[in-house]
């Protein structure tokens, strides 16, 4: 009796389509996992942190309603000015 | 006493009155007399409008000769602006908006203004549509 014959048989050299087939499938599922991973990570990094801390974007930009805001106290101050300006220069108005 | 100082005030605030309907008559009077004939008779047949930058815009295509005119103006409102907009220490487009409010306000019933979409629209009695920036 030879011990060999119940150890794994010895693979072929040649693959066969078989498990060309299975390794195809396992590379799949790998990629896929490895491209989920961060993402449940991240779900669970949210999950913990809304614990503790909600942070919530505001609806609009900030920066711009600064800017507008800006403008308008501009435009107040420069309205006085503004008018006396075209009161002066009635030829070009 | 107290008659004399309400008749006194009356008389005061009366001369006033009537100094400020002078000033209110001649200014428009003036303005127009002033302005390049050709501009003014665009702008009263809504050929060209107050934009709401403080430039005025075509609001149909111009002639060549109108287009000139009204090109030279721009030009010489833009130095104004610029120089009056570093007197106060503002940008040109910051003083050129602030005057576009005022000039689409002036404009009278039937003269053509910019509205804040771009669009043009005739004056009419009612206030104009204006920038929400506009004092």
């Amino acid at each position: 009796m030879r011990s060999s014959e119940l150890t794994l048989p010895a693979r072929s050299a040649k693959r066969s389509s078989m498990d060309e087939r299975i390794d195809g499938i396992r590379g799949r599922i790998g990629q896929r996992l490895l491209r989920v991973l961060p993402l449940v990570g991240a779900t669970v990094m949210t999950a913990l942190l809304s614990g503790c801390i909600s942070v919530k974007a505001p609806d609009k930009p900030i920066v711009i309603e600064l800017n507008i805001n800006i403008k308008q106290e501009v435009v107040y101050k420069l309205a006085a000015d503004a008018g006396s300006t075209i009161e002066k220069n009635p030829e070009i108005f | 006493m107290a008659r004399t100082i309400a008749s006194r005030f009356r008389t005061i605030s009366l001369g006033a009155a009537l100094a400020g309907a002078a000033l209110a008559a001649a200014l428009p009077g003036t303005a127009l007399a002033q302005r390049d004939p050709a501009y003014a008779a665009a702008r009263a047949a809504g050929q060209v409008g107050e934009k709401a930058d403080g430039y005025l815009g075509y609001v149909t295509t111009p002639s060549p000769a109108l287009r000139a005119v009204i090109e030279d103006i721009n030009i010489k409102r833009k130095a104004v602006y610029a120089d009056k907009a570093k007197a106060k220490g503002a940008t040109v487009e910051e003083y050129a908006l602030t005057s576009g409010c005022l000039l689409v306000a002036q404009t009278t019933p039937g003269e053509k203004y910019q509205a804040p979409d771009g669009s043009w629209q005739t004056r009419t009695g009612a206030p104009p549509m204006r920038d929400p920036r506009c004092p």
